[in-house]
């Protein structure tokens, strides 16, 4: 539909901007660009981006509560913790379609690939403001190795993944810009990136959870546990399940026009299916999760006040929605499994919040004075959100993401 | 790396290629190759041998700080302050009204000494000095992703600030919090914690707050020594020291030991760490991760194979 303002007139620029106004005249998309959601927006990113400004200008103490004992603030605990399960989309997807050929799946690939793509990218972002210079990011590739390291493994798998990445979502890139040449090759990669993609996340997803085998002392022993890293790698999975269903819910309803009749017809059916898939992953993980305590013997931390907030978690953020999930999927109802699907994505968050800043250092004193975030860094926060959304809906509004470009259908892939 | 290849095959098994072009055949380049790799690797087979029970570097030093003979004068901190040329202290070295709170070493002090009061309630106040203790196998050099951190032969860990990119890993990992991180400095911001004035010691001297305590509370000397002289004095003393040498075995023991008159505990030292060091934990997750590299695409590969002409059902 873009095409037919296209028509008129041919030239090159004009044919990028038609690209990027989606094909309206600039006075009607400028008018178009005015909403409600918009000025919140620009309000968030007006007050926040100054803010990340102040931290390259004043340092990291007069924007975030990290201190010596807190080296690492909600910064990191939200955007690379969190962040980086919530994008465990993309292999999950690519993997169920092209590796295990459940074919029926394709037309929430393109969306789970770009979800996982652009959580990867704002991990990197919330990084780079994080650490003291970011200029050196690339350090752990090229100048000093410390192989040592658990965090030396997923600088060079976040940065390699999210290559990958790029390289799984660029036929939707270049189907926008038209370049059916490159297309095919960029299409021919699929499988090979698809398996590289599961072994890096493999890889990096368990790696954030084995960096905290390294302060035995500071995390509570509740969630310290030798299975940490397969903890993290499993509830990736669920997550990346989840998150699909999220996403494709809140896509589907506020930009419809932008999918097609496939998309949208199968969604509800596609939606049940991945419940499915998530609730018997999160079975495994609760069971996992009783493991861990059974392997170490923890049963009577259990009925310490840090017990009850243990059981909470596993069970009222793991267990109940897993069983929301069990019920939606048995009745078949699409409505019952997205209620699931964000329960499930707040238990991930809390999960990662739980052993980067709420149970980390949980024995000095004042720790819970200590770790709640200032102000500041709550905008931070919401202003890389708030950017986070904005490309995403900029690039779901233009690229073949949520609909099959007619042009292509010959040579799917 | 220069010697392998002069020695590797003689220039005979040269091939010259038609175009003129000088290569080296396949034969002749893995066999360069694999020597290089080795030799760079491997170092000789009886390195190869040692690096799986590291014990630590022969004769390295460390300190032996007697809690029990410490009286407060903050005479460590100042003589640290002027050895490592750092800023002037907010308040006097010899300000006593310091002690009211707890304090930590910070991107400006490498040391800080903390009053305690005696659980034995015999009116005598203890005094901690606090720095980086300087592990036998420090966590945070293992966990550095860009090894920025050493373990020096004669002891004392050091940081590197020019390979830093302040991911601040180190500081989750370290168990006695002794990192200390710039986080005022905007653009250049560091780790910042104790040498054990590595270039003291290194030029045959002690560091500068062992030669400035006036109680002689801290002793520098071969680590080996110490331990022989702490023991010395817990079986004399029985009834000063608690009979444990803090440092000889956490974490797989560090440089600096302490004696103490009251338990460990009490003064706020971690006494929930492993004897292993701590590093030991992440051996098995990096063990897996070649495995994970070598079999994940065999089995991938298998499962596309399997599905790649499975009917498409919808």
């Amino acid at each position: 539909m873009n095409d037919n303002y296209l028509v008129k007139e041919e030239t090159y620029p004009a044919r990028f901007l038609g690209k990027l106004t989606m094909g309206m005249p600039l006075s009607e998309y400028a008018r178009k660009l005015v909403t409600p959601f918009n000025i919140v927006a620009v309000i968030i990113l007006f007050v926040g981006l100054p803010l990340i400004g102040l931290r390259f200008w004043k340092g990291l103490a007069t924007v975030t509560h990290a201190s010596n004992e807190y080296p690492w603030s909600i910064l990191l605990g939200w955007g690379l913790f969190s962040g980086v399960p919530l994008s465990g989309t993309g292999y999950v997807m690519a993997t169920a379609v092209y590796i295990f050929g459940f074919r029926k799946y394709h037309p929430l690939v393109r969306l789970g690939v770009l979800t996982g793509f652009m959580g990867y990218l704002f991990a990197v972002i919330y990084l780079l403001i994080d650490i003291g210079r970011p200029w050196r990011i690339y350090y752990p590739m090229a100048v000093s190795f410390g192989p040592t390291s658990v965090l030396f493994l997923v600088a060079w798998h976040v940065a390699t993944y999210l290559t990958v990445q790029l390289l799984e979502f660029s036929p939707a890139i270049l189907e926008w810009i038209h370049a059916r040449r490159t297309r095919k090759w960029a299409i021919l990669i699929t499988v090979a990136m698809t398996i590289a993609g599961v072994i890096l996340s493999t890889l990096h997803q368990s790696a954030l959870g084995a960096l905290f085998l390294m302060a035995p002392g500071k995390l509570h022993p509740l969630w310290y546990s030798a299975f940490i890293p397969v903890f993290f790698f499993v509830s990736s999975i669920y997550a990346g399940l989840c998150m699909v269903i999220a996403v494709s819910t809140v896509a589907a309803r506020y930009l419809k026009e932008k999918a097609d009749h496939a998309f949208l017809d199968s969604l509800d059916g596609l939606t049940v299916g991945l419940g499915k898939a998530a609730c018997i992953v999160m079975f495994v993980y609760f069971a996992l999760r009783m493991i861990g305590v059974a392997h170490d013997d923890h049963w009577a931390l259990l009925s310490s006040s840090y017990g009850y907030w243990f059981l909470a978690e596993v069970l009222l953020f793991v267990l109940l929605p897993c069983i929301v999930l069990t019920v939606g999927v048995k009745r078949n109802e699409a409505r019952i499994v997205r209620a699931g699907a964000f329960h499930a994505v707040a238990g991930v968050i809390l999960t990662r919040l739980n052993i980067s800043i709420l149970m980390f250092n949980w024995n000095l004193p004042g720790h819970f004075q200590a770790i709640v975030p200032p102000a500041r860094e709550v905008f931070i926060v919401l202003s890389i959100i708030t950017l986070h959304i904005l490309i995403f809906r900029w690039i779901l509004n233009r690229m073949p993401v949520m609909r099959e470009d007619p042009a292509y259908l010959e040579d799917r892939h | 790396m220069e010697k392998p290849v002069k020695g590797a095959g003689g220039g005979s098994e040269r091939d010259r290629r038609e175009d003129g072009r000088t290569t080296v055949n396949r034969r002749d380049f893995l066999r360069v190759v694999a020597v290089a790799g080795g030799a760079a690797f491997l170092g000789t087979p009886a390195d190869a041998e040692a690096l799986h029970d590291l014990s630590g570097w022969p004769d390295r030093m460390g300190m032996l700080t007697d809690l029990t003979e410490c009286v407060g004068c903050r005479s460590c901190e100042s003589a640290c302050n002027a050895a490592n040329r750092l800023p002037a202290p907010e308040v006097p070295f010899d300000e006593k009204s310091v002690f009211e709170r707890k304090r930590r070493p910070t991107a400006s002090a490498y040391t800080v000494v903390n009053r305690y009061e005696n659980p034995k309630g015999q009116g005598n106040t203890i005094y901690r000095k606090v720095q980086c203790n300087h592990c036998e196998e420090p966590s945070c050099a293992s966990a550095c992703p860009v090894r920025a951190y050493t373990k020096t032969p004669e002891g004392p860990v050091l940081y590197n600030q020019d390979v830093c990119f302040g991911c601040r890993y180190c500081m989750v990992a370290c168990p006695y919090y002794a990192p200390a991180y710039d986080y005022e400095s905007a653009l250049e911001p560091r780790i910042v914690k104790c040498t054990m004035c590595h270039g003291r010691i290194k030029a045959g001297g002690i560091p500068a707050c062992a030669g400035s305590c006036p109680m002689g509370a801290i002793t520098f000397g071969k680590r080996e020594a110490l331990l022989k002289i702490a023991r010395n004095r817990i079986r004399k003393f029985p009834d000063r020291y608690v009979d444990r040498i803090y440092g000889e075995y956490e974490a797989g023991g560090t440089s600096w030991l302490y004696l103490s008159g009251v338990p460990f505990g009490e003064l706020d030292f971690p006494t929930n760490l492993p004897r292993k060091p701590i590093v030991e934990n992440t051996k098995g997750f990096l063990s897996a991760v070649p495995l994970v590299l070598t079999l994940w695409p065999a089995l991938l590969g298998l499962c596309y194979t399997a599905n790649r002409n499975k009917e498409e059902k919808g």
